[in-house]
C-alpha cells in the first residue's frame, strides 16, 4: 500500500499545482474581456467617480500580476469576492446553486457506471448476436444528440404524452425540507420524510438519464471495444479450455484490462457532465448552477464567473484523483512502477 | 481504400451510416438549391405564416416569426460541417502530438506537457467553452477557437495512455536497441499503435464537435442569430413545448442524425482499421 499513498500524496500535489494553473487560465480569460467590468455591474446611470471607486475596490487599475496576487490570497482566505450581479458573495451564491447540480451529476454518474458497464460487458461476451447488435445501437443513439436533445425527447415522452414523470423542478412544492447538505436525496433521507426522498428521486430520474445518456452509451461502447479486443488474447482462450464459464470470463478475465480505459473514459465524461449539466438544467428548470453561470458570463460578472469555474474545476479534480487511484489499484504496471527504484 | 469502402457500403449499419452522411453533406453543400426558401436562412418575418405545424411547403413547420424550418435546418447543417472539419484539422495533430512526445520521453518534458493538458481537462469542458465563448464576440470563427482548445487535451490524454503502455512493449525496447531514434520510434513505432483509438475518436468527435458546438448555442454562447444553427433553435423552442414540438423536435434530430451518421461510420472504419493490424 506505500506505493498507492506515495501516489496520493504525488496527486494530491500536482492536482495542486493544476489547480494554480487553472485560476491563472480562468483569470487571464475573465481579465481580458473588453468592456468595464466596473461599468457594466454599476449600469448606466453610474457616476466616473463611482465607476472609479469601484475600479479601485476591484483592483482594477493595477497591473494583471498584481491583481493574480490580490486574488490568490483572497481564494487562499476562502473569499471569492463579490458577485457584481446578485450582490452577495460568490461562495454564497455557488453553496446555494451547486449541490442541485452535483446532485444532477453523481446520481448520472452512477447510471452512467451502472447501466454502461453492464451493458458494454454483456455486448461484447454476445458479440455478434442480437443483443450485441441492440446494445450497440442503442450505445450509439445515446452518445448521438447532445444532452439538451434527450432532455426534450425523454420529456415529450414520458412526462407530457405519458405522464410518468414530473416536468420540472427538483421536489414537489408541498414538501418543506430544511437544507443540511443541500442534497434533497440526502437531506429528505435525514429528516426521515420517505415520501419526499420518494418525491425528489422521482424528480431526478429524467433529468439524471438524460445526462447520463452519452455516458453510458460513451461507457458501453468503450468497454465493449476493449474487451473484444482482449477476447482475442490467448489467456482468454485457455480460460475457455479449462472450461470457465462464460460469464467468469467475462466479467473476470475479459473485463479486467479494459476496466483502465474505461475508468478513464469514465473520469473525463464526469467532467463532460458537470459542463452538459447547464444543459439538461435549462430544459427541466432544474435550481443548480446552470442558470447563475449563464447569467454571469452574458453579465461579464468576472469573480462569479472566475469562482463558478474553479468550484467546477476543483470538484472535477477530485473525481480525476479518485478514479486515477481506481486505475492504480487495477493496474500492477503503474501500481508497480511508483515503487522507488 | 477501395477494400475499405467496399465494407463500409457491404454492412448495413455502416451503409446507414454513409448515407446519413452523404445526406447531411449534400444538404449543407446544395442548400441553395434544396431549400424551398433560400432566403428563410437570414432576418426574414413572416407573420402571416408563423408558428405553423408541418405542413405543405413548410415539411418541418416555419417557427415564431414565419420561416421555413426546414430551409434553416439545411443551413444550419453547413455551419456544423465546416465547425467540425476546422476544429478537428487543427485539434487532432496538435494532441496527438503532445500525447506522444510526452508518453514517451517521460521525465520533465512529461511532466510539465501533461499538467498544462490537466490544467484545460480540469475546465469542464463545456464550462471552459464557455467562458471563452463569453469573453469573446459570439463569431463562427471564435466558436471555432473555443471548441479547439477544449478539444486537444481529449487526444493528449488518449495517446499518452497508449504511448506510457506501448513503451513498455517488446518491440520499442528493439528499436530502441537498434538505436533507432526518438522521432522514428515515437512517429514510426507507437504512433501506429495508436492509430485505431485515434481514428475511432475522431469519427466518433466529428459528430461530438457539431454537438458541443450546438450545445454552446444552445446556451445562446454560439452562432448567433439570424445564423441558422440547430442549437439555438432548440433552446428557442423549448420554451414553446409540448404545443409547438415542431420546433425543436426537428432541428433536435437533425442534430441526431448528423453525429448518429458520423458515429455509424466511425464504428465501421474502427473495425476494419482494428482488422488490418
Amino acid at each position: 500500500m506505500i506505493p498507492l499513498a506515495r501516489l496520493l500524496a504525488k496527486r494530491l500535489a500536482t492536482s495542486l499545482i493544476v489547480l494554480i494553473g487553472v485560476s491563472m487560465l480562468i483569470f487571464a480569460i475573465a481579465r481580458i474581456i473588453p468592456g468595464d467590468p466596473a461599468r457594466i455591474a454599476l449600469g448606466p446611470n453610474a457616476t466616473a467617480e463611482q465607476i472609479a471607486d469601484l475600479r479601485a475596490e476591484l483592483h482594477l487599475d493595477d497591473h494583471i500580476v498584481v491583481q493574480y496576487g490580490h486574488f490568490i490570497a483572497d481564494v487562499a482566505r476562502g473569499d471569492l469576492g463579490i458577485s457584481l450581479y446578485t450582490n452577495r458573495p460568490v461562495t454564497a451564491d455557488i453553496a446555494l446553486y451547486l449541490p442541485a447540480t452535483l446532485e444532477l451529476v453523481l446520481v448520472a454518474g452512477v447510471m452512467m457506471v451502472g447501466i454502461g458497464l453492464p451493458l458494454g460487458i454483456w455486448s461484447a461476451r454476445w458479440r455478434g448476436r442480437a443483443a450485441d447488435n441492440i446494445i450497440r445501437l442503442i450505445s450509439l443513439l445515446g452518445v448521438s444528440a447532445p444532452s439538451f436533445v434527450w432532455a426534450v425527447i425523454l420529456m415529450l415522452l414520458f412526462a407530457f404524452y405519458l405522464p410518468l414523470f414530473p416536468i420540472a423542478g427538483r421536489i414537489s412544492d408541498t414538501y418543506a425540507i430544511s437544507s443540511v447538505t443541500g442534497f434533497l436525496l440526502v437531506d429528505t433521507l435525514l429528516q426521515g420524510d420517505i415520501r419526499a426522498f420518494g418525491n425528489a428521486a422521482w424528480h431526478i430520474v429524467l433529468p439524471a438519464f438524460a445526462l447520463a445518456l452519452s455516458g453510458i452509451g460513451q461507457a458501453a461502447r468503450l468497454t465493449r471495444a476493449n474487451m473484444v479486443e482482449t477476447y482475442d488474447k490467448p489467456y482468454i482462450e485457455m480460460a475457455r479450455s479449462y472450461g470457465f464459464p462464460a460469464r467468469r470470463i467475462a466479467n473476470h478475465y475479459a473485463f479486467r484490462p479494459s476496466l483502465i480505459p474505461s475508468l478513464t473514459i469514465i473520469g473525463l465524461d464526469f467532467a463532460a457532465m458537470l459542463g452538459n449539466a447547464f444543459l439538461v438544467e435549462a430544459i427541466f428548470a432544474w435550481p443548480g448552477l446552470s442558470r447563475y453561470g449563464v447569467a454571469v458570463i452574458l453579465r461579464k460578472d468576472l469573480n462569479a464567473i472566475v469562482g463558478t469555474v474553479l468550484i467546477i474545476s476543483a470538484t472535477f479534480l477530485l473525481v480525476n484523483i479518485i478514479v486515477d487511484l481506481l486505475i492504480a489499484l487495477l493496474n500492477p504496471r503503474i501500481r508497480y512502477s511508483q515503487r522507488p527504484a | 481504400m477501395k477494400r475499405t469502402l467496399a465494407i463500409l457500403l457491404a454492412n448495413p449499419l455502416s451503409l446507414l451510416g454513409v448515407v446519413l452522411v452523404s445526406v447531411v453533406i449534400l444538404s449543407a453543400v446544395f442548400a441553395d438549391f434544396i431549400a424551398p426558401f433560400p432566403e428563410h436562412r437570414g432576418a426574414v418575418v413572416d407573420f402571416a405564416n408563423f408558428n405553423k405545424p408541418p405542413e405543405w411547403p413548410y415539411i418541418f413547420g416555419t417557427d415564431l416569426v414565419g420561416r421555413d424550418m426546414f430551409s434553416r435546418i439545411l443551413y444550419a447543417y453547413r455551419i456544423s460541417l465546416i465547425l467540425g472539419i476546422v476544429v478537428l484539422a487543427i485539434a487532432v495533430p496538435v494532441g496527438v502530438t503532445i500525447g506522444l512526445v510526452a508518453g514517451y520521453l517521460g521525465g520533465w518534458t512529461e511532466y510539465l506537457l501533461m499538467r498544462l493538458t490537466d490544467v484545460f481537462l480540469s475546465v469542464p469542458p463545456l464550462v471552459l467553452a464557455m467562458s471563452i465563448m463569453g469573453v469573446l464576440q459570439p463569431t463562427l470563427a471564435n466558436g471555432m477557437l473555443a471548441v479547439t482548445a477544449m478539444w486537444w487535451p481529449w487526444y493528449t490524454r488518449l495517446v499518452y495512455n497508449i504511448t506510457r503502455g506501448e513503451k513498455e512493449e517488446g518491440y520499442v525496447l528493439a528499436a530502441e536497441v537498434i538505436g533507432a531514434s526518438k522521432a522514428h520510434i515515437i512517429f514510426r513505432e507507437i504512433l501506429p499503435n495508436c492509430v485505431p483509438a485515434i481514428i475511432t475518436k475522431m469519427t466518433l468527435d466529428m459528430g461530438f464537435v457539431i454537438l458541443i458546438a450546438s450545445s454552446l448555442s444552445f446556451l445562446g454562447l454560439g452562432v448567433q442569430p439570424p445564423t441558422p444553427d440547430l442549437g439555438s433553435m432548440v433552446a428557442d423552442g423549448a420554451k414553446y413545448l409540448p404545443d409547438s414540438w415542431w420546433l425543436t423536435i426537428f432541428p433536435g434530430l437533425a442534430i441526431l442524425v448528423a453525429v448518429f451518421g458520423f458515429n455509424l461510420i466511425g464504428d465501421a472504419l474502427r473495425d476494419i482499421l482494428g482488422a488490418e493490424q
